[in-house]
């Protein structure tokens, strides 16, 4: 396997009236863990439902029921864990947030402060080229969502529904290590990518199954060093939480416009209050949720209705043993097996089904040809029918045809996109679509040789030309190519040329 | 002897025979309810109910499957959530509140063919040592100081289980027990009361007070009936994460009546300064009991003793302001009318202020303190180390072979209600001083009735037993009653 | 450890139960009565003791990922003080 060594980006620097600045971010990901039923109860954790329906009486609260955890979920944020290179804790165990909310029915949140199920991990966050952030994980902790308040549909009221309640999160902790608004979304781009590939979330952000919290502080240069050192966050500036972020887009402006915002105060003079702030992308600004910073003392205490959780090393094992492989090794592995470049392997490894449908049409192929076809013809089609892979009208095997029929010369590239063509409307098997059309390159120098040898004879001046300045023997190419209808492969007509006019 | 007034183990012979139908051995108890108002322990009735599940029963008794509370007329705590029938813990919160479910205990019972006469009062949320904290009045004690008519309380929490007991308009009733509430009011009004081992009995569908502490149990006419009671209510429960995977043994057969040998642990922490004499004599009346029926008596020492009542008074509440916080008015129960402009913190403040009573405000804001940010550690983590160190306590003396303690069950005999009204809550939490480390410890516990005061009242010692031996404990204790022979009734007034 | 009114006020306020101001006098002292006689717990020699995590060491017991619950919105709903449309309604809350 080829290996990946990188180097750190440079942090972004903002200048600010006075002098320059950088700045930390350190994440929190909510990830809604893909599994059938919800964390603590046998209700459905499908979306869509009827409101209040995918709930049981103990998503309800009601009085007297008490909580069982879904193995599966427990299994899928090892998994998560393992994915993230992190460590696996084998005992943990289940702490109640509490706090008072009409869609958090028990008046606390099932989470795990104490001792989180996944401990310290790291994400390698490409930014160009052998160019990689590496952002080390904090914890990952299981926990359970809580229900939805819905504001408009009544003048006085608020509509609650428990659907999503108690349904089971990834909170996915990063320490400060992202030093610019684009390392953030790629940050997440990074997770979100990682986590469709394990299948332990789906990472469908409008749904918000997948949303982070971003904490923003700015430092002036040289502060951040002397934190990695230590460890120690007083070298930090004061930093401030944006609130339930899902979309690239606007973490990226969020972040940009809350580290102007703290560096304005800080440079007349002012002090940041660390708080929770909302990002309001319709004004692009972010403001403080007072509300939410009201008394908050969430008086976490062990779950008395819980013991630990205590999991075997054996089961982590085969865990471990049935991982799928990851973003990073596939990459590399397109790299060296397939010679692509940083680029190619980076778009092909993006999605999980993309790399899949790469690897078949590469398999025992060129490399580099597959992806050129696949980034370039299928992609590029795709996109523009605003279709995903797992409808592509075109199959691996068929794309892979064209490709053979390209390598065996019987074809030619002008020819291999018309037949691509018509496989995505038609369909068809490539190799009998190419005959049944007289698709057929010829390569039959006989008929090639009689085609030339009649133009040099009827072009004496073009012929001398050709011999003073060899790149005018492509007149005589040209000409060929045209009298055959474009069928001549082009190749055997330039050696054919060459030697002729004894080039 | 009227019906109602039979022990578990004599009906069930009787309904077995024939010679009486479980509809009529229900009748007698809905008589015998319906003229007991004045205790006010039976707050909903459900007679139709009850005459249905009779007829059920005596359907199965006549096809000769019945099992050992097939028919047997129960009242229910009204902590237990039964579906259909008000389920109120005694709290106004939760006024109207009818659950969709049945907890796993009455499920057990009906399933059983066991027959429910109504709810029992209690204190609200289970929280109080003396039933005056309910939503529905205080339960007055069939008991009454020889000819002194003032009404004295029937202890709590399970007082409404404990009078109906004690008057005869059940033949058992359920109780739970966080700190005492089974053993307490069980000891003040004369009958039988085990709390099992942690995690014995499922704790599904009851209204949580303290989750780790709360264990529910029968309240009983007799020990043979708290092990007929106790085999039917226990048992594995997949919806309760605490609940034991343990096969329930048939714990009437582990009544042989033969002590020998085995010791009996008298632990000295237990003798308090300022314990009224006659509930030292009754100890040692119950130890001379233990020796003569051919135990071994062991001084031991439970060190930790002491801190046993502070460390349960940092856990329960912290537990219980968790476990109370979904009383908010969302989903269920009152909701407090609201003034024009009033927002969503306005109807939680005001629906929980109407709804909660006194203590269980007072026990839900010293939680919350103890929990809040900068205390967790000073109270919260220090109670559960404390109650590490009572647990290893207990370990420590059963390991060195002893096979049960002995301890009185209170600290006095039943008080009159309104008695301790202007007593500080600290005094009233000092009911619980031999109990709540048997909770906070998780072991088995229970209370049998050994003799009357000079007032006439009644006396309990309680025996604590090694965690899962309920058999082992309930045959200790049905030794100690043999050789008390208790069987006074309180005089019907009512 | 005494309480002070603004501390039994913040108390009240986190419990979410009214009380009234001039109610807060007498909470302070009911709760430093109550807080006092936790006190002794200092007393208590702990260092390297670890607190209780479960009254009986076991297994946590766990469930399948299979759905076994929900689709009953009538008896969720049964309860509620004010439920309109499948919803439970509450006085707006304010974001």
């Amino acid at each position: 396997m080829l290996d990946l060594t990188t180097t750190a980006p440079k942090p972004k620097v903002i200048a600010g009236a006075k002098h320059d600045w950088e700045l930390v971010i350190g994440m929190e990901i909510h990830a809604q863990v893909s599994s059938n039923a919800k964390l603590f109860s046998g209700a459905s954790t499908q979306v869509g439902a009827e409101p209040n329906s995918n709930v049981a009486f103990v998503d309800a609260a009601m009085p007297g029921m008490l909580p069982v955890i879904n193995e599966f979920c427990v299994e899928q944020a090892v998994r998560s864990g393992l994915g993230l290179k992190a460590q696996i804790n084998l005992r943990s165990a289940f702490d109640r947030k509490n706090y008072f909310y009409p869609d958090l029915p028990q008046g606390y949140q099932i989470s795990q402060l104490y001792h989180p199920i996944v401990g310290e991990g790291e994400v390698l966050v490409e930014m160009g080229p052998g160019v990689a952030r590496k952002v080390r994980i904090e914890r990952i902790h299981l926990e359970q969502d809580a229900g939805k308040s819905i504001h408009d549909m009544d003048p006085t009221m608020s509509f609650v529904d428990f659907n999503r309640t108690g349904v089971a999160l990834m909170e996915i902790v990063s320490r400060p290590d992202i030093r610019g608004p684009e390392e953030a979304a790629a940050y997440v781009v990074k997770l979100r990518q990682i986590l469709r590939y394990l299948g332990t979330c789906d990472g469908n952000m409008q749904n918000g199954n997948l949303r982070a919290d971003v904490n923003v502080s700015v430092c002036r240069p040289g502060q951040y060093e002397k934190y990695q050192e230590t460890q120690d966050f007083s070298h930090l500036g004061t930093r401030c939480e944006l609130k339930n972020m899902n979309s690239m887009r606007f973490i990226q402006m969020a972040i940009d416009y809350e580290a102007r915002r703290q560096i304005a105060i800080l440079e007349d003079g002012g002090t940041i209050t660390q708080e929770t702030r909302l990002y309001d992308p319709d004004r692009n600004e972010t403001r403080s949720m007072r509300s939410k910073e009201e008394a908050h003392d969430y008086r976490y205490f062990p779950c008395p209705d819980l013991l630990p959780l205590e999991i075997e090393q054996a089961w982590v094992d085969g865990i471990a043993a049935s991982m799928p492989e990851l973003p990073d090794a596939k990459k590399a592995r397109f790299m060296g097996d397939f010679g692509l470049t940083d680029y190619d392997a980076n778009v092909l490894t993006a999605d999980l089904e993309n790399a899949a449908f790469f690897e078949a049409v590469a398999q025992g192929r060129d490399g580099k040809q597959a992806a050129n076809w696949v980034i370039n013809e299928l992609f590029g089609r795709l996109n523009k029918e605003g279709r995903a892979i797992g409808d592509s009208p075109l199959s691996a095997a068929q794309l892979g045809g064209v490709l053979d029929l390209i390598g065996s010369g019987e074809i030619s590239g002008k020819m291999a996109k018309d037949l691509f063509e018509i496989l995505w409307t038609e369909g068809g098997n490539p190799a009998e679509v190419a005959a049944a059309r007289g698709m057929k390159q010829v390569t039959d120098t006989g008929a090639i040789e009689a085609a030339l040898d009649a133009l040099i004879a009827a072009n004496p001046e073009q012929v001398e030309k050709a011999k003073v300045n060899a790149k005018l023997a492509g007149w005589f190419t040209g000409q060929v190519l045209k009298s055959t209808g474009g069928k001549a492969n082009p190749a055997v007509v330039n050696a054919l040329v060459a030697q002729k006019l004894g080039l | 002897m009227s019906a109602n007034s039979w022990t578990i183990a004599a009906a069930r012979d009787a309904l077995r025979k024939g010679e009486i139908s479980a509809l009529d051995l229900t009748m007698s108890c809905l008589t015998a309810i319906d003229a007991a108002d004045g205790l006010n322990a039976f707050v909903h009735k459900t007679p139709e109910l009850a005459l249905d599940q009779a007829r059920a029963a005596d359907v199965r008794l006549k096809a000769g499957e019945a099992p050992a509370m097939c028919g047997i007329p129960l009242g229910i705590k009204d902590l237990f959530c039964t579906k259909g029938v008000p389920s109120q813990a005694a709290s106004n919160i939760l006024k109207g509140f009818r659950p969709e479910y049945e907890s796993t205990v009455t499920e057990k019972l009906f399933g059983a063919g066991a027959v429910m006469l109504g709810k029992l009062n209690m204190d609200e949320f289970a929280m109080g040592s003396s039933n005056e904290s309910a939503c529905y009045g205080n339960v007055t004690s069939p008991w009454r100081r020889g000819n002194d008519t003032a009404a004295l309380t029937p202890g709590g929490s399970s007082g409404g289980s404990a009078a109906a007991v004690a008057a005869d308009l059940c033949l058992a009733a359920t109780g739970t027990d966080t700190g005492g509430s089974i053993r307490q009011p069980a000891a003040f009004t004369g009958i039988t009361g085990i709390k099992p081992t942690y995690g014995r009995v499922s704790r599904w569908g009851i209204v949580a007070f303290a989750s780790s502490l709360d264990q529910a149990g029968p309240m009983t006419k007799s020990v043979r009936d708290a092990a007929i009671f106790l085999t039917a209510m226990s048992g594995h429960d997949p919806k309760d994460s605490t609940s034991a995977d343990l096969a329930v043994p048939d714990f009437e057969a582990a009544l042989t009546g033969d002590i020998r040998g085995k010791k009996i642990g008298i632990p000295r922490e237990y003798r308090l300064d300022g314990i009224p004499a006659e509930i030292d004599a009754l100890w040692q009346k119950g130890i001379e009991m233990m020796r003569d029926a051919g135990a071994e008596i062991v001084d031991i020492s439970l060190p930790h003793t002491k801190y046993a009542l502070p460390a349960y008074y940092v856990i329960a509440p912290a537990e219980a302001s968790s476990n109370l916080a979904r009383y908010d008015g969302v989903r269920y129960g009152h909701r407090a009318k609201l003034a024009q402009g009033d927002g969503i913190t306005e109807m939680y403040e005001k629906t929980r202020a109407e709804g909660f009573g006194p203590e269980v405000q007072r026990r839900i804001m010293v939680g919350t303190y103890v929990l809040s940010a900068g205390f967790y550690d000073a109270y919260y983590n220090r109670a559960r180390k404390v109650r590490a160190l009572i647990k290893r306590d207990f370990e420590q003396a059963f390991a060195a072979g002893i096979d049960a303690i002995l301890t009185p069950a209170t600290p006095s005999a039943a008080f009159g209600l309104g008695e301790m009204a202007s007593a500080d809550p600290v005094e009233m939490y000092l009911n619980d001083v031999f109990t709540v480390t048997v909770n906070l410890a998780g072991l088995p516990g229970i209370s049998v009735p050994v003799g009357l005061d000079k007032q006439g009242l009644p006396l309990g010692l309680q025996l604590i037993g090694r965690p899962w031996e309920e058999g082992d404990l309930l045959n200790h204790a049905y030794v100690l009653e043999q050789a008390a022979g208790f069987v006074s009734k309180p005089r019907k007034w009512w | 450890m005494s309480i002070d009114i603004d501390t039994a006020r913040k108390v009240a306020k986190l419990a979410r139960i009214r009380v009234e101001e001039e109610a807060l006098p007498a909470l302070a002292q009911q709760l430093s009565g109550i807080l006092g006689f936790m006190e002794q717990l200092n007393e208590v020699d702990v260092e390297g003791v670890e607190p209780m995590v479960s009254v009986t060491p076991m297994r946590l017991k766990r469930r399948a990922d299979v759905v076994t619950d929900g689709n009953i919105q009538e008896q969720i709903l049964k309860n509620a003080p004010d439920a309109r449309e499948g919803f439970f309604a509450v006085p707006k809350v304010v974001e």
